[in-house]
């Protein structure tokens, strides 16, 4: 199984939703993130004094899959979430060794 | 009632009067927004126990300090009304019955002090300030509100009545009183934990916005109102009190523009607040054209004010200096500018054929108003910080004020763990937890 993690721009959350539903993911969790790229944060101005803001808003969703579907859907969340601009964010995908639905006590791909 | 009284001009008075109350609340959101979350509830409340303490000292000795019978060379009144006793249902000030503009009055003397909380926002102890509050108006207010406003025919206050000089709302007595008093606690207390190296940004502009916004539709009872008559100069200094608001707004934000590249939500606010500060005592002895002048000026000058406090290092928190000083500086001065002598009062400015004569008499009420209100405002500062000590531990300012002196917090951000229905002995400790949505469980 793998850990797939998303940290993309909070509007594009809903296209991400949809594509990986289509995609046919049963279950995933959305975080509110806040962080920076190489692009950094912005500048505001209150009363004259200029704040820089470094840390954006953003979401992390992470999903859990199996091997084989791994590569494909980290297309599907990259094609969903881009913009083309900066600041659009990243997608990894980590091992893990177990899963497990605490309802039922299943383990592993049954569990997803 | 007597001969004199006028039905019209009290009921117009009284509606003035609960106008001007409202800008106390007002203020305290103008002011909360500004601060950042963990202080906002100590922000709100700083200005509004003002309105508990001012009410009942103006009761008890305040309304004879400021308007009783001269005490002696124009400087303070005396004790005949103290507890308003002595005041019949049928005496009358000018049109109005005395208790109508003893309430009015009253109202002037709330928002003073609270004004000055901006200044120390962040940082000051809650009975500290309750104590500051009592004492400043007591020694400051009260006798600066006889020199300016008290007219007795000319045995009234030094100032306005003995010496011309022209507060029509309160230009001098209350915005360059409060915001010199505001600059001497600020020094006496100290820049704020981070100040310049931290950012502290507004919390909420929405509730800044809603504040000035309370602010502007009260002035209008301010300024208007001290006609203390519905008549014509009632009307422009209603008319003035807009248009100078309006030119200032768009004054600030011409600044910011140019200066920093946005219109912000919180210069046109500020924008907004500095023409009303400035038009207060002019409103009475303009043109709306003059007014438009004096609101741009005071719009430019007090947003390039607002960024002394970073040159010359004192962390003045809400720029009580930048706006309230500056612009009530500015506004007094004008009025020896560009009174026109054909509105509430006959002095003619420099631009209407009267010379520096009255811009002289302007300058002496800056100054004397001023140079009193800093030297007392510092003493009582100093004496409040060396007795119950008037700042916050490091500690305390650091988690917030709030807590530590109000047992509240004014948001609830804790999404996850923070169940109401078990009720506490002691604080549950807080952590950090981001809020996360489970969209498929």
């Amino acid at each position: 199984m793998k850990l797939i993690t998303a940290v993309i721009k909070p509007h594009r959350l809903d296209d991400v939703k949809d594509a990986l539903q289509a995609f046919g993911v049963h279950g995933l969790t959305v975080t509110e993130a806040s962080g920076y790229g190489r692009q950094r944060g912005h500048t505001e101005v209150y009363r004259g004094a200029e704040y820089t803001v470094d840390l954006v808003p953003k979401v992390r969703i992470e999903i859990l899959v199996e091997d084989e579907d791994a590569e494909q859907l980290i297309d599907v969340v990259v094609k969903a979430a881009r913009t083309g601009k900066i600041g659009d964010g990243k997608v990894w995908s980590v091992p893990v060794d177990t899963a497990v639905r605490v309802r039922t006590g299943e383990r592993g791909p049954d569990a997803l | 009632m007597p001969d004199g009284f006028s039905a019209g001009d009290t009921a117009f008075v009284f509606i003035c009067a609960a106008l001007v109350m409202l800008m106390t609340p007002g203020l305290a959101f103008f002011y909360g927004g500004m601060v950042r979350v963990k202080s906002t509830l100590n922000m709100l409340v700083m200005s509004f126990i003002s309105l508990a303490i001012v009410s009942v000292l103006w009761v008890l000795y305040g309304y004879s300090l400021a308007f009783g019978p001269d005490a002696g060379a124009g400087l303070i009144g005396n004790l005949d009304f103290l507890g308003m006793r002595g005041i019949g249902l049928n005496d009358l000030t000018g049109t109005i019955p005395v208790t109508a503009f003893s309430a009015f009055q009253l109202m002037f003397a709330i928002i003073t002090p609270a004004l000055i909380s901006g200044a120390v926002a962040d940082r000051t102890k809650f009975a500290a300030w309750g104590l500051f509050v009592a004492l400043w108006v007591t020694v400051v207010y009260f006798p600066v509100a006889h020199w300016v406003f008290f007219f007795d025919g000319g045995n009234g206050g030094w100032l306005g009545d003995r010496n011309g000089v022209i507060d029509f709302a309160g230009g001098t007595a209350v915005h360059i009183n409060a915001g010199v008093a505001g600059l001497a606690l600020c020094l006496v207390l100290g820049k704020r934990i981070g100040f310049k190296k931290d950012p502290m940004r507004p919390h909420s502009l929405p509730l800044v916005m809603l504040g000035s916004g309370l602010l502007w539709f009260g002035w209008f009872g301010f300024n208007a109102g001290s006609a203390l008559a519905a008549n014509g100069v009632a009307g422009m200094a209603f008319i003035n009190t807009q248009v100078a608001t309006a030119a200032a707004v768009l004054g600030w934000l011409a600044y910011e523009r140019i200066k920093h590249g946005a219109f912000t939500t919180l210069g046109a606010a500020s924008g907004a607040v500095a023409g009303l500060v400035a038009i207060t005592p002019a409103c009475g002895s303009v043109s709306p054209l003059g007014s438009i002048a004096i609101g741009v000026i005071a719009g430019v000058a007090c947003a390039a004010a607002v960024s002394l406090k970073y040159k010359l290092g004192y962390d003045d928190s809400l720029d009580v200096v930048g706006v309230h000083l500056v612009g009530g500086v500015i506004g007094s001065l004008l009025i020896g500018v560009f009174a026109t002598g054909h509105v509430g009062q006959t002095a003619q400015g420099l631009l209407y054929g009267g010379g520096f004569e009255q811009l002289g008499k302007q300058a002496m009420g800056v100054v004397a108003v001023g140079a009193y209100s800093f030297v007392l405002s510092w003493l009582l500062a100093v004496a409040i910080q060396k007795t119950i000590g008037f700042r916050v531990s490091e500690e305390v300012e650091v988690s917030g004020i709030d807590q530590a002196e109000h047992a509240e917090s004014a948001y609830d951000f804790t999404a996850v763990g923070a169940s109401v229905a078990r009720p506490v002995s002691t604080p549950a400790p807080v952590t950090a937890t981001a809020r996360k949505t489970e969209v498929d469980a």
